[in-house]
This record gives structure tokens, sequence and C-alpha cells, in this order.
């Protein structure tokens, strides 16, 4: 990782004695280069609020879906098996256009740019979360629910107080892969006018012409913002483990 | 609660004197095809305590666990303390709080520490506030004997250890029947008779026990009956007494001469 990464920068520096680079655009010593740092940094925000919703709600609405799936009904499996299939096999960027064009048609209300990329984000993500659940609530071993019914545990406490907080230790990692995903696929939303990194560099681009410059560092910001989720999740993963060594 | 006094060697003719606590009528329970439990009836009374023996797929373990409905039955009845499952929410509630159970694998809630798993029954069934479950806890750990160890988690216990907490946390939930699943047939043999020493306790307070068990040691002191199943059937039932020394199948001859050979 160390290595790919000086590779990676001596690449690019090699590439600024070069005159096709223009690292002018981008230069925090000159006044505009400054600004437009600032200019591409200001996304940051709404990226990372954007990708936290919407994972939130995607890892709520991921569970009540995946419970279902896993109950002894045929109907409530269904209804899993149906959403799972359903919403997974449509791509985000035609859900992002289809929340934010085409829903208003329907309802009769105008969402804003924000609301439209969480709820497509989130819809989106909800099937994968569902069956990461699914996965993971599975995974727990039978005597754990014989014991809690055997205590007289009703279905709710079982759940919340038993299998979930097991499964989701199991699932971590899992549950990060999918908040770095989600921070990817944020880009897309930049389509219907958020203003979010992906968004800002476009913006740069077309006022600059600089899109090599602009976009290198637009990959910059989602390498650093994704390695600092990562750190942050396996911090939580062994935090979590240390809690049950403790 | 329950009758002390009704300890002494309570068989099925005594099912007169007090109501049985457990009454197994025509049970059958089927796996897919295969039939798991033929026509088994038992009764067991308030006190008594009962200890099932058996080749491995005889049953037993089956039979019990039909008794607090982790297993359904197909046909025959089963009633504890007067209430019949017969798959009702209300009749499963009473039932389950009214029975505990002792797993071969403990079971214990990994992510809990020992006195979380004590506490979490009474304190989400029971209601009882934190202060009370903890002492409610605490009061069980000792009866197991392993009050210092309540801090821990489960990983951190021997197997012996671990099978007591289970003890302790079904009896936090005081129950008026304990199960128990081949309670030390998991265990390393150093670590049995810790196990076997809490039940014997038990069994002297006068709690009703089921235990599916081939701790025949234990079976001797405490059992006022012995049951002996082999393909779904109880094929004998007698007080101990009769059924080491004169066994009337032949089948139980056989497996009571390979399990005490040694």
């Amino acid at each position: 990782m160390r290595i790919l990464t000086v590779l990676f920068l001596s690449l690019l520096l090699s590439g600024c004695a070069s005159s096709n680079w223009g690292w002018y655009v981008v230069d925090p010593t000159t006044t505009t280069g400054a600004n437009n740092i600032r200019f591409l940094l200001s996304g940051l925000g709404n990226t990372v609020l954007l990708s936290l919703t919407a994972i939130s709600i995607s890892i709520v609405v991921g569970l009540l879906v995946a419970l279902p799936g896993l109950s002894e009904r045929p109907a409530l499996r269904r209804f899993n098996r149906v959403y799972v299939e359903l919403v997974r096999a449509v791509p985000i960027l035609v859900l992002i256009l289809w929340v934010y064009y085409g829903l208003p048609q329907v309802t009769g209300l105008a969402i804003n740019v924000f609301w439209a990329g969480v709820i497509a984000l989130a819809l989106s993500d909800s099937a994968f979360q569902a069956e990461i659940f699914r996965a993971g609530i599975q995974s727990i071993n039978r005597g754990q629910y014989e014991a809690a019914h055997s205590i007289s545990l009703n279905y709710r406490d079982t759940m919340r107080y038993i299998i979930l907080p097991q499964a989701i230790r199991r699932i971590l990692p899992a549950l990060g892969n999918q908040l770095v995903y989600m921070l990817k696929m944020s880009s897309l939303v930049s389509v219907i006018g958020m203003q979010e990194l992906t968004r800002k560099a476009n913006e740069l681009v077309v006022s600059e012409y600089r899109p090599l410059e602009i976009y290198t560092v637009l990959v910059l910001e989602y390498l650093v913002l994704i390695m600092v989720v990562s750190a942050g999740v396996r911090w939580l993963e062994r935090r979590m483990q240390a809690d049950e060594r403790a | 609660m329950h009758n002390h006094s009704a300890r002494s060697g309570g068989t099925m003719q005594k099912a007169t004197e007090s109501a049985p606590a457990i009454e197994i009528a025509g049970l059958n329970k089927y796996f897919g095809d295969f039939q798991a439990l033929s026509d088994v009836s038992l009764n067991v009374n308030t006190g008594e305590k009962v200890v099932v023996c058996g080749p491995s797929g005889s049953g037993k373990s089956t039979l019990i666990r039909c008794v607090n409905r982790l297993e359904t039955h197909q046909s025959g009845t089963i009633r504890v303390d007067g209430v019949t499952l017969d798959g009702s929410r209300s009749a499963l509630d009473t039932v389950r709080a009214k029975v505990g159970m002792v797993f071969q694998q403990f079971n214990l809630f990994p992510h809990l520490s020992v006195l979380d798993n004590l506490t979490i029954g009474p304190r989400r069934v029971r209601g009882l506030s934190d202060t009370a479950a903890r002492d409610l806890a605490m009061h069980y750990l000792e009866r197991v004997q392993i009050p210092e160890q309540a801090d821990k988690f489960p990983r951190h216990l021997s197997g012996g250890q671990q099978q007591r907490v289970a003890i302790a946390r079904s009896l936090c939930m005081e129950p008026q029947i304990m199960l128990f699943d081949e309670p030390t047939s998991a265990l390393d043999p150093e670590m049995i008779s810790e196990v076997l020493d809490v039940m014997v306790e038990l069994a002297e307070s006068g709690m009703t026990m089921v235990c599916v068990t081939h701790e025949m040691g234990f079976a001797r002191r405490v059992a006022d009956t012995m049951v002996f199943m082999d393909h779904g059937r109880i094929v004998e039932s007698s007080p101990p007494d009769t059924f080491f020394t004169a066994p009337e199948s032949e089948r139980c001859q056989t497996f009571l001469k390979q399990i005490l050979s040694h």
C-alpha cells in the first residue's frame, strides 16, 4: 500500500516538471490555486453527509427487510426476495435519475437534490444491507435462539439483546465495505446537481480547463477520505473484539 | 410454589396425590419421514426426578425438547403444570416460564458477561430492576459456587464453569421444572463432577427435574424414576433399584452392560 502510494506520488511529481501538467490551478501558494482547492474541498461536507445519511437509512431498511427473509412464513420470505431482487437490479445512476425526475411526477412533491440522492442511494444499498444482515443473522448458532427461548425472551428481545449484537460484530467488515462503496457511489449524485466533491471538480474543470490536475486532486480526495473511513471501521472492529475479550 | 415434600420417589401411581408437573400422552414426533418419537407417554410429578437414558438417536433429547416446545410435536398431548401445549402463544409463554433448560453445549450468550447472561431474563421477562436482577444473579452464582466469575465473559471460563453459569441462568427465571439435555456430555471428565454436584444439590432442594444423561452414578443417587428409550419409544420406566438390578427388556440390559462396563 505504502509502496503504491509512493509510486503514484512520484509519478505525479515527475509530471510536475513536464509542460503537459498545469499544477498552478491547484497551487496553494497562489491566490487562485488556494481558492480552487478551497472550492474543491467545499464538496467534502456534502459527500460525507449524503453518504452517512444514506447508509444510516439503508442499514435500518436493510435490517427491516432482512428479518422477514428469516421468517417461517413463506409470504414474508417472498417479500424479502422480491424486494432484494427488484431493488438490486436497478443501476444506482438510473435510480437517482428516476427518484429526482420521476418520483415528483408520481407524488406531486418536489424533492430537493440532497434528499433525492439520499433516497436513491439508501434504497439501492438497502437491498445489499438486507442480504448482509440475513447472512449475519443466519450465521448465529441455533442454540442461541433456544437458550433465549428457554428463558422466555420474546422475539424482539431475542433479536435486540442476543442475536443482533453478535451478528453485527460478524458483519462489521461487510458494513465497512458498504460504507466505502456508498462514499464512492455518492459521486453519481453529481449528475442531478448535488454540490459534492465530484460536482465541484466538474464545475472547476469547466472554468479552468484543467481536467487532468483537477480530477487527480479529486481522486486523492476520495482516496484520503476512504482511507480515513477504513481506519475508522478497523478501529471499531478492534474495539468490539476488545469488548468481548475484556 | 411447588410441593417440596413430593420428592420421596414419586412414580406414575402417585399422580393422584398432586397434579403431575408434566403429563405426556401418546406423543408422536416426526422429522420429515423419520419418526423420532412413537407414542410416548410419561408423567412427572412435582418434585420427582426422572433420568432418561438410551442410545443416541433414541429420541431422549427430542422428548425433553418437546416439553418446552423447542420442538413441535405432530400428535399427542403435553401438559405442563396443567397447561396444554396446543401451539398457542399464551400456552407457550406460560410453559416456558415454568420450565428451565440446560443444554449440552451450554449456549451461553458469548457477547454478554456472566452477570448479564444471568440478569437479561429477569430484567426483560420478569421486569426486575437492575439491582434486584443483580442480587438474584449473585444469589444463584453463589449457589453454583462461582460468584467470583460474575464479571468475566463465558469464553474465559472452563466448560464446567460455563455449564454451571448456564444452570444459574435458568434458575434465575425461578422455574418449577428443570430439563437437562446431556449437561455433562460436552465436558472434560474432570469437570463433570462439579456440574453433577450442582445438579444433586438442586435435586435435594426439591426441584422437579428431567435429566437426559448417561451419568449412572448421578442417576442412582437422585433419580426417582429411570426411563430407558430406544427408537423413539419408552422401553422401560422403573425406579432405579429395579432398573439397575433387574431391567426387563433385553435392549435395556445390553445398554446398561455397555455403559456400566468400565
